[in-house]
């Protein structure tokens, strides 16, 4: 479980985030929505710690991260795994290098395991024979899934995504969603993705939190979310004509 | 003003967090033998290059400088010697080095942040400062210093050459003032400068990597202000090393 508390985040001056008050359910797919610039990417960063916070407490399980020291802080991240909006991998790597990482500067595994490893993530996020390509020669929706192998490489008990469909086709986002979601329920682990992809919250939604000028404006399941009266929330959802005819057969 | 002293006190920040003991020696001992390759032996066609071509412009012009039959020739050897030594060999290449291997760390970190790959690997508990500029900063520090001795000893075979093909001055009056009144505290000297100034390079332009932020400008940016910034602290070091050491 994901706590926050009263987080409080700006950036000269200006409020990014107010008030905002979330759990994020233990093994399960949660998703934070909202339009660009709601402030659903400085949410997730600062539950990371990639952002700190102004005021508020941020809690992994019964662990009060915000109070937590450089070195501790650094600890507790060997549990987390994150995938970035661009990927993030390192391009000085090959694909290998970049899953086998992690296992590099964080365990004492022998050059096999760590093989086997690498071939068991690869394998889990349905890559093959790219062991030795480096990212510049990999498609958006590769790098993506490569990304996801090495957020997995040391077991995480937390997964953050930023935005994963974003720059993919809707059927490789339909791909990268459902990899998410099953990893997340075959591995035990509590996930937080950021998207403004309504294919992802009907696939994969679990919990959803819906976020608005900084502040959290609803959060529920993704199938309350075609009747909660909100009208920020209705505003962003049903946006497209697909979605207002959808809303009209609920 | 207040500018000036925020960038010092987040470089200091900065260098407190690079300067710390390495998650993993294996891993760090990798990159300092890889960064040395990167920061110091890739330099080393221009370095000698540069310096062959100045070493014979100071001979030239040293000989040209001294008209009087009353000063021997030997000291167009003896000058261009200490010239080399005391200043280009350091200083000069270090400014050269400030262009090449300050904007190419700039750039990268610079490149790595934008991309989050910095992030990244925060997000893996990897202290990301001390893993990405602390070997940057060792290789060049440590390795670096033998430039400026290649540099000499290449920027003197300049000089020989311009002896020995043209008759400005006889290569015996060449080498025998090459000979006179050697210090080699100035030896000393020049390797402590470099070591310094090879400090400045990759910390100060690393620095600007590292806090880049936006898009392929502000990496470019980054570069530019990592250079200007790195060439300012090498002639203040410059003078003050100097100043305390001469």
């Amino acid at each position: 479980m994901i706590k926050a508390n009263h987080l409080y985040k700006s950036f000269e001056g200006k409020p990014v985030l107010q008030d905002v008050s979330v759990v994020f359910d233990e093994n399960k797919t949660n998703l934070i929505i909202g339009a660009s610039g709601s402030g659903k990417t400085v949410l997730l960063k600062s539950l990371v710690g990639l952002h700190d916070v102004d005021a508020g407490e941020i809690w992994f399980d019964d662990v009060l991260y915000t109070a937590q020291s450089f070195e501790q802080k650094k600890r507790l991240r060997r549990q987390i795994g994150m995938l970035f909006q661009g990927g993030a991998l390192f391009d000085f790597a090959t694909v290998e290098e970049n899953i086998r990482f992690p296992m590099d500067m964080f365990t004492d595994w022998s050059a096999e395991e760590k093989k086997e490893r690498v071939h068991f993530c690869l394998q889990r996020v349905q890559l093959e024979n790219v062991e030795q390509l480096y990212p510049a020669a990999l498609s958006g929706g590769m790098q993506k899934r490569v990304g996801i192998a090495r957020a997995i490489a040391l077991n995480p008990r937390y997964l953050f995504c930023d935005e994963p469909n974003s720059g993919l086709d809707p059927r490789t986002s339909i791909v990268i969603d459902k990899l998410i979601h099953e990893i997340t329920h075959d591995f035990k682990i509590t996930t937080i993705i950021n998207t403004h992809d309504m294919n992802s919250v009907m696939e994969i939604g679990e919990k959803v939190v819906f976020i608005h000028n900084g502040i959290k404006h609803w959060e529920g399941t993704a199938d309350e979310i075609f009747h909660t009266g909100n009208a920020e929330l209705d505003d962003f959802v049903f946006a497209s004509k697909m979605a207002r005819e959808l809303k009209a057969e609920h | 003003m207040y500018r000036i002293f925020t960038l010092i006190g987040q470089y200091f920040l900065l260098m407190n967090n690079v300067f710390k003991k390495p998650d993993r020696s294996a891993v760090f001992w990798k990159q300092f033998v890889q960064e040395i390759e990167k920061v110091g032996l890739s330099s080393v066609p221009i370095v000698a290059i540069v310096s062959v071509f100045i070493g014979a412009v100071i001979t030239i012009q040293a000989s040209y400088n001294i008209s009087s039959p009353l000063i021997p020739k030997a000291y167009v050897g003896f000058m261009t010697r200490e010239t080399m030594l005391l200043e280009f060999s350091s200083t000069m290449i270090a400014l050269v080095l400030a262009g090449k291997i300050g904007s190419s760390i700039a750039s990268e970190i610079g490149t790595m942040r934008i991309t989050e790959q910095i992030d990244a690997l925060e997000i893996m508990g990897v202290n990301s400062a001390n893993y990405l500029i602390l070997p940057k900063i060792t290789a060049a520090t440590i390795f670096n210093p033998l430039l400026m001795l290649m540099s000499f000893i290449i920027g003197l075979v300049g000089g020989w050459m311009i002896a020995l093909t043209t008759d400005i001055i006889t290569p015996a009056h060449y080498i025998d003032g090459l000979r006179m009144e050697f210090k080699s505290f100035y030896i000393v000297y020049g390797l402590i400068k470099m070591a310094v100034f090879n400090f400045i390079i990759t910390s100060v332009s690393a620095f600007y990597g590292y806090n880049a932020s936006g898009g392929s400008r502000e990496v470019g940016r980054s570069a530019t202000n990592g250079i200007v910034s790195c060439s300012l602290c090498i002639l203040i070091f410059n003078l003050i090393l100097t100043h305390v050491l001469l």
